[in-house]
């Protein structure tokens, strides 16, 4: 995957590669004619202006380059560019307003089932799916700013949608007001990097059914319900940045029906719930910070040989939440704001095991109507009970390892 | 001026008022006795109107009470067991009484006030004061606003010879000017020279009121207390 | 009756029980304040603490208070005054004097370092609370004869209003745990003027994003306009009706 920006430069070395210009007062009047005129490895220059192309489709390995952003216009009823080659390169544009379907799905740039297309550097408003990768391999979405104004799901599509593709890169971009941020089904092999995605309707990153990815370094923030995870394998979710998602069924992440996979390094901060897992196993969690969240991790009965090692957890609301007794899950070396034990040993592990489920916590759990009394009293001596004579919470989920102060991330 | 019929009073289950029914006029001087229990201070505390009467009707100056706050402008009382919020001082007290009861044009009688000399101890806060001096605050207060009528529950429980005087002093000097006033006390020799009437009560009934003559007449003792021994005991 | 109030606020202001627990709340709030530099929190930590101790100290002080007066207030009946003139100024007196403490314990720590809508909610409630406990004190006490019985009666109906409610809520919640009873909580929240006060706080706050499906339902109550104008209403007749009740006792008690 590395080498794929090397590939990319090389594409333009081909020695008797034309410049074409298309514009106003330019040799070709619109993009659809230069496109015609082009071979293999030409680059077509646009000049700035509003052009209306129609489906401008691109079936042959060219470079499309704007010149200070000209404006594609979908006229919200076309999708506004669909490429059907290889090798194919589309930089500096402004597309917008694609058609809205609820049969087709119209994006603002598609990729139709090809290899080593690289879409960089564009500015994609009000389209119903911005960019979107169909079955395609070895592609590169880097730098763009993807901006709708969804009113309901219904009439939203993705921000980046990638359907049953192997190695893509995902870097950079900007994604907001889509349904979901970035969209993975069948995706293998790929990496989301440094991009940014916030205020969208529903997932700002939604995984399903994709195998062997990672994501990293990005900012996931303000979405209606977060990040989700599901059936898939294989995932590495390392450096993020996940806050303010929330809402009921809002989560940082929610991982279901997830296994080996890494969530190391990444920051949790003011979300609703910070992880949910379900149905989850062989997930390694490591070197988190979890600040201020309302529940810091809710791991369901349903999830086994998790671990939870070297992690902070900061003004968190509740730390741990579960719904049954059965823990197959380990927690050990975690840095716990809440502890209130000693370490006599002076070896900067507290002598008493820490136990993370709070008893409010698992009656809010079993009855969520009773957050009505969240911060009473009756929830302070409830939990103080609990802690000197455990009888509702799980016995052995506790840390048995506690750090006395938190780990240096 | 002051008159009650048929006053009834229970607390819980126990008759405190039986059927008392007496007037009290000006220029009557009454000594109201009786063993404790008797219903003296429940009596008192009826015509004030802190206890409200089962039944019958007291009047003051010819109005019913029951509806009436007005009335209490024309009595003065000194309470028993004077007790005020801790941290109010002497000067407080008076100048929250004066507020509440003085009356355009009115002099205020300072007598009591000067002769027990309050007003160097204005700043005294009430909790630091002995028995004795709240005993004179209260007194003070009574005389203050010049009412028709007197009501002293144990007045000179507690004071000092020489204050005690002082305070026979001035009920002698209201007395002249012809107002009714009315003294619970257990020390009956202070009574001698003061009263001019006797109520004796007992077991909440109203056993006679007489006039100290007819009472000494016909007991033949000039001292009130033998007075009224000879006639409890030739009445039981 | 504005002469009485003056000097009963005079006197409890006085008071070394009134002064200590204002120092109290100072020093709590001003190390609960500097301590935590997330200042919506430490708003947080100290609603904690309001919520067990404003009322508390309210409906005991108060109490005591009353009893001690017995004797003056049996003075102030013997004088031309309305029976509820006086019972209205000594309520007058003790929740002025009370709300001056709380304000001068937590309202000045609370402006200087948490200026802001969570802090001023804070501030309201624990004024509302003040009043409210006063109140209540005073229906309880204008019942009760003795002394000793008062006062645990007051100690009672604060672990009631503290504690016992909120685990008969629980109760409730458990016993109709089958049925949708987000809406009934609103509802049964509205019977306790503690619980009313911690959600008042709780939904001016980020933590009330954290509470969920119950949360939201709250925040759509208690947020709206409707709701505010119920709430408001409801915690003034949790102020007006004990003191109502207690002073229709009051004028036909015997002293």
């Amino acid at each position: 995957m590395r080498i794929l920006p090397f590939i990319l430069c090389l594409l333009c070395l081909r020695l008797d590669a034309a410049i074409l210009y298309a514009g106003n007062n330019k040799p070709f009047p619109n993009i659809t004619a230069a496109v015609q005129a082009a071979t293999f490895g030409d680059t077509i220059m646009v000049s700035p202006g509003i052009y209306h192309e129609k489906n401008l489709i691109i079936d042959k390995p060219i470079t499309l380059m704007g010149v200070d952003f000209p404006i594609l216009d979908g006229e919200n009823l076309y999708e506004v560019i669909s490429i059907k080659a290889d090798y194919v390169r589309v930089e500096g544009f402004t597309i917008r307003r694609s058609g809205v379907s609820s049969i087709i799905d119209y994006a603002g740039i598609k990729i139709y089932n090809r290899s080593w297309v690289a879409v960089v550097n564009n500015n994609v408003e009000d389209c119903f799916f911005g960019i979107y990768v169909q079955n395609g391999t070895n592609c590169l979405v880097a730098n763009n700013r993807l901006k709708a104004s969804a009113k309901t799901e219904q009439q939203s599509g993705n921000g980046i949608h990638c359907w049953k593709s192997d190695k893509l890169y995902i870097l950079l971009n900007t994604i907001t007001g889509h349904r979901d941020g970035i969209y993975f089904e069948f995706v293998t092999h790929s990496e989301i990097r440094a991009n940014q995605s916030f205020q969208n309707m529903r997932y700002g990153l939604h995984f399903m059914f994709s195998n062997n990815d990672a994501y990293f370094n990005n900012s996931f923030s303000n979405n209606g319900a977060g990040v989700a995870v599901m059936f898939s394998k294989g995932i590495q979710m390392t450096g993020n940045y996940f806050s303010k998602n929330q809402g009921d069924a809002a989560y940082g992440i929610l991982l279901k029906e997830i296994s080996d996979s890494h969530i190391n390094h990444n920051l949790f901060k003011d979300n609703t719930t910070a992880i949910l897992a379900e149905g989850s196993s062989r997930i390694e969690m490591k070197n988190n910070r979890f600040v201020s969240n309302g529940w810091a991790l809710k791991i369901q009965a349903s999830c086994m040989e998790i671990t939870v090692n070297d992690n902070n957890f900061i003004g968190n609301s509740f730390d741990i939440g579960t719904n049954g007794s059965l823990v197959l899950n380990n927690f050990n070396n975690n840095y716990w704001d809440k502890y209130e034990g000693y370490d006599l040993n002076k070896d900067k592990i507290g002598d008493i095991p820490y136990r993370p489920v709070s008893m409010f916590s698992m009656v809010v759990e079993r009855n969520p109507a009773a957050m009505m009394l969240f911060r009473s009293l009756i929830s302070t001596v409830m939990d103080k009970s609990e802690k000197i004579a455990p009888s509702l919470t799980p016995e052995n989920l506790m840390d048995n390892q506690p750090l006395m102060k938190p780990v240096a991330l | 001026m002051i008159s009650s019929k048929h006053i009834n009073k229970k607390f819980g289950r126990l008759k405190v008022l039986m059927d008392v029914t007496t007037d009290c006029n000006e220029n009557e001087c009454i000594a109201l006795i009786g063993p404790n229990g008797s219903g003296k201070t429940t009596l008192i505390k009826s015509i004030l109107g802190m206890v409200v009467p089962d039944s019958g009707t007291i009047t003051v100056n010819g109005q019913n009470i029951s509806k009436s706050y007005r009335y209490r402008e024309q009595i003065g009382y000194m309470p028993q067991i004077g007790r005020y919020p801790d941290n109010m001082t002497i000067g407080h007290i008076f100048d929250m009484m004066i507020d509440l009861r003085r009356k355009e044009g009115k002099v205020l009688d300072e007598a009591l006030m000067e002769g027990f000399a309050l007003k160097s101890m204005f700043d005294k806060r009430m909790r630091t004061l002995s028995g004795g001096t709240r005993q004179k605050v209260s007194a003070a207060l009574a005389f203050l606003f010049d009412p028709q009528a007197l009501i002293l529950d144990e007045p000179t429980a507690g004071l000092d010879p020489i204050s005690s005087e002082i305070l026979k002093e001035k009920i002698l000097e209201e007395k002249a000017k012809g107002k009714l006033i009315i003294i619970t006390s257990h020390i009956l020799s202070e009574l001698d020279d003061l009263v001019t009437h006797v109520i004796y009560m007992q077991g909440g009934k109203l056993q006679f009121k007489k006039e100290i003559e007819a009472l000494r007449e016909e007991t033949g003792f000039y001292k009130l207390s033998k007075a009224i021994a000879s006639l409890v005991t030739t009445n039981s | 009756m504005r002469k009485i109030t003056k000097y009963v606020i005079i006197d409890i202001l006085k008071n070394k029980i009134v002064i200590g627990y204002t120092f109290l709340l100072l020093v709590l709030s001003f190390s609960v304040l500097s301590l935590e530099d997330n200042s919506a929190k430490a708003v947080l930590t100290l609603l904690n603490i309001i919520l067990i101790m404003v009322p508390l100290v309210n409906i005991l002080f108060a109490s005591v208070y009353v009893y001690n007066s017995a004797e003056f207030m049996e003075l102030m009946a013997s004088q031309p005054l309305k029976r509820k003139q006086i019972w209205f100024s000594v309520y007058l007196g003790l929740s002025i004097s009370l709300s001056i403490a709380f304000l001068l314990g937590v309202g000045v720590p609370v402006l200087l370092y948490a200026a802001s809508i969570t802090g001023y909610t804070l501030i309201l409630v624990g004024l509302l609370l003040s009043l409210i406990f006063v109140s209540i004190a005073m229906f309880a006490v204008v019942r009760i004869r003795d002394k000793a019985k008062g006062i645990g009666m007051a100690i009672l109906l604060w672990l009631y209003f503290a504690l016992l409610f909120d685990g008969l809520v629980l109760f409730i919640l458990f016993q109709f745990e089958d049925y949708p009873l987000e809406k009934a909580m609103v509802a049964l929240s509205l019977l306790n003027p503690v619980d009313i006060g911690r959600i008042m706080v709780l939904i001016k706050t980020d933590a009330s994003m954290l509470m969920g499906y119950t949360g939201a339902i709250f925040r759509n109550f208690f947020g709206a306009t409707n709701g505010q104008l119920i709430t408001s209403l409801v915690l003034l007749a949790w102020i007006i009706i004990p003191f109502w009740l207690s002073s229709i006792k009051f004028r036909k008690k015997d002293l």
